[in-house]
């Protein structure tokens, strides 16, 4: 999925000096120099941080960190099919401007990418407007109904990275048995939104005092929790490899935790939402704030964090999702579920760097080697060899949310107005410059 | 009779929720509707304290009771008032709440007064439009005239809230009635008790400051105010509840459980009450039931409301 690799040869080789090599795959964070070369990482090491070779053309990154591009495991899109809120061409632009040089997009769209012509077709479009990799994650089920099993073996050999039920979850624990049973044969992970929908049905916010206050239907952690239970059992019968997309409150990371003592291949993600807000936050009925699953409690919120710190928590995803206008304003409980989070993703997350809650290292871990591991991706990592998805950013540098700067065609951001610490000042996909900071405010 | 606070007045742009109202504000308001009660029994019931002000009842949820007596104060006041049927306007063709609220806006009420099927959608409304805004109930989150009446009523019977044991019974789940009376009896003072099946009780009620529990009989001991709730006809069958004979024979107010409550108990109602469900026929009819009462102080309420607010409304 490189860029431009028929023009390498004759494009100049570029070295960053000056810079701060932040590597969560090598635990390296060292003042040094780094190569690229043909769209790949030529070189690296202390030995390039004054030293620039002969032709290169050279970036001094004034002592900002470079890190691996960031990669995104859940993103949504409205290609095909609902274009009007988001374009892979848009996403991919939003993706750039965040650091993000890697995404991973959800099979929720229209038609469900659930066949191999499907996922092809995304992975064209990708190619051909997108300017950061863009990888599929395919349906496991037909339509997304939890019924019939996809074709598993012929979707993954077609490139698809992951199997999903996309927003819904398997209630029925035969098809799920036969996926995960099935999906072992060929290696591919099973990637499942954890919300049992008959506990879940009619809710808006989690369940407890702010939902009672306020009067909306509340939606039970355990309802989270009853799933990832059942699916660890699962995983226990078939030796399938699952991953718990987004978990949100401390008893599911305990089941994953415990699974993961057993040596079961269970990993989990969570969303950036559930690592820096929390229910309070929805405050007078924002619907900006309306997730699925839902914003937990401050307990919650520090157990998500206290997972991550600890490795039992994977992989950080923005769960960018773009919903417009129209049905974001409306009543809290008829709103849709979802915000947009591409561009605010690693500033979002920094808050906890910046907290002190996580080191620089360990929070990356989440945002590039381990996803990159997870969904057997070459980026992630600051090696020779490796593609050359790099990021510089000042992760000290301030600024302010403001939506009518933000990239992506829909505007339902959970972050408008904040103020963030982080910038992403440029963004390298396969070597090439796709964003750069103008100075441009949020 | 009152509570003497520095500060008995109500002086704001909207009546959204009971959350937040001082003990000031709600005597100042009890104060108001005391006065117009008293005038509604006089032959002459007309003010002019909302002359020339338009007043509009926007109801995207069906109500009779609630929707005439916001129409009547309105009228006693000297207002124009216009109902706006919204099942059969534009909102069922599509148009969204934010662009009803503006078209509305564009006509330049003064007052609005808003029921809606969702919580938060008065709140939502409100901030769109440049009139006041009254909530006259916003799906299951709050209903601030009904509790006012009902502190009213309680307040002309007992000569007090404060220290009176309230029982509120039934569907609290999905009632704003109950949340806005555990809001405004808590801050006058009141003990607060909760009464309902499990299944009919939101999360961490009790963090709201009622005393909970699924006994009627144990509940109902020694309480000055037993306040019944509807049950909705839908949720009688087995969702909620397993049968409305299994709901009134744990749950229904007859004169058994009633004896547990004070001799001098009152029995209050928001209405439209299903005899024999949640009550018992002659329990409603009772000589301590003030559900009639409850009705003739809405009407005093929603006229002390639309005063108050009237008020604060620009003259120029």
């Amino acid at each position: 999925m490189r860029k431009n690799q028929a023009t390498a040869p004759t494009t100049p080789d570029t070295v960053f000096i000056n810079a701060r090599l932040v590597d969560p795959a090598t635990s390296r964070d060292e003042p040094g120099g780094l190569l690229v070369r043909d769209g790949v990482i030529a070189d690296i090491g202390s030995h390039l941080r004054r030293n620039a070779p002969e032709g290169a053309t050279v970036v001094d990154c004034r002592n900002h960190v470079l890190a691996p591009g960031l990669i995104d495991a859940q993103v949504y899109t409205g290609e095909p099919g609902q274009e009007h809120r988001e374009s892979l061409k848009t996403a991919s632009h939003a993706a750039a401007a965040g650091g993000v040089t890697t995404i991973i997009v959800m099979p929720d769209t229209t038609p469900v990418i659930d066949q191999v012509a499907l996922v092809d077709f995304i992975q064209r479009r990708g190619r051909d407007n997108a300017i950061v990799n863009v990888h599929v994650m395919a349906a496991m089920t037909r339509e997304l109904k939890g019924e019939e099993i996809t074709e598993i073996g012929l979707l993954k050999r077609t490139g698809a990275v992951a199997f999903t039920n996309g927003k819904s979850t398997i209630t029925n624990t035969r098809t799920m048995r036969q996926v995960l049973n099935y999906s072992k044969d060929f290696g591919a992970l099973v990637v499942h939104h954890t919300e049992d929908p008959y506990l879940t049905l009619g809710g808006a916010m989690n369940s407890g005092e702010v939902s009672t206050r306020l009067g909306l239907p509340g939606i039970h952690k355990l309802a989270e929790t009853i799933v990832v239970e059942r699916d660890v059992r699962l995983v226990e019968m078939t030796g399938g490899r699952y991953h718990a997309a987004t978990i949100s409150c401390a008893e599911s990371l305990a089941v994953i935790r415990a699974a993961k003592a057993k040596g079961l291949p269970v990993t989990c993600g969570v969303s950036v939402n559930h690592l820096t807000l929390n229910e309070n936050d929805i405050g007078p009925y924002k619907t900006f704030l309306k997730l699925r699953p839902p914003l937990r409690s401050e307990n919650d919120r520090m157990a998500m964090v206290r997972g991550l710190a600890s490795g039992d928590i994977d992989i950080i995803v923005s769960s960018h999702d773009p919903q417009d206008v129209d049905v974001k304003r409306q009543p809290f409980a008829e709103a849709a579920d979802g915000a947009i989070g591409l561009e605010t993703l690693l500033a979002a997350a920094l808050r906890l760097h910046h907290n002190e809650d996580i080191g620089l290292l360990s929070l990356l871990k989440a945002l590039t080697i381990n996803p990159a591991k997870l969904f057997g991706l070459p980026s992630g990592k600051l090696e020779k060899g490796a593609p050359a998805d790099l990021i510089l950013v000042d992760i000290g540098q301030p600024w302010v949310v403001d939506k009518a700067n933000l990239k992506s065609r829909s505007k339902n951001s959970p972050f408008d107005e904040s103020k963030m610490q982080g910038r992403v000042l440029r963004t390298l996909v396969a070597g090439e410059t796709v964003y750069q900071y103008g100075g441009e405010n949020g | 009779m009152t509570l003497v606070t520095p500060n008995a007045i109500f002086a704001r742009r909207h009546l959204l929720t009971c959350e937040g109202l001082t003990a000031g504000e709600i005597t100042a308001l009890l104060d108001i509707a005391d006065k117009a009660a008293d005038t509604n029994r006089q032959v002459n019931k007309k003010r002019d304290v909302l002359a020339g002000r338009t007043l509009i009842n926007l109801f995207f949820e069906a109500s009779t009771r609630t929707q005439s007596s916001f129409e009547l104060a309105g009228k006693r006041l000297g207002a124009d008032v216009m109902n706006m049927n919204v099942a059969t306007s534009s909102v069922s063709k599509g148009e969204t709440l934010i662009d009803t609220a503006m078209t509305l806006n564009a006509m330049r009420p003064d007052i609005l007064v808003v029921r809606h099927h969702a919580a938060g959608a008065v709140e939502l409304l409100a901030q769109k439009v440049d009139c006041s805004v009254i909530n006259a109930g916003d799906g299951a989150h709050q209903h601030p005239t009904q509790a006012l009446l009902d502190a009213l009523t309680i307040r002309r019977a007992k000569g007090r809230i404060a220290g009176l044991t309230v029982a509120i019974c039934g569907d609290i789940l999905h009632s704003r009635v109950a949340r806005s009376n555990i809001d405004v009896l808590n801050t006058m003072g009141a003990r607060v008790r909760i009464i309902a099946p499990s299944t009919l009780l939101p999360a961490a009620v009790d963090r709201l400051g009622a005393e909970v529990f699924s006994d009627m009989n144990k509940g109902l001991e020694d309480c000055d105010i037993v306040m019944m709730l509807r049950l909705q006809r839908e949720r009688m069958q087995g969702s909620f509840v397993p049968s409305t004979r299994e709901y009134y024979h744990f749950f229904g107010l007859d004169h058994e459980k009633l004896a547990r409550a004070k001799p001098d108990a009152l029995i209050m109602h928001p209405g439209p009450m299903n005899r024999g469900v949640e009550i018992a026929s002659t329990v409603a009819d009772h000589a301590r039931s003030v559900i009639r009462e409850q009705v003739e102080m809405g009407v005093a309420v929603r006229m002390a409301v639309l005063e108050a607010l009237a008020r604060q409304l620009p003259n120029q």
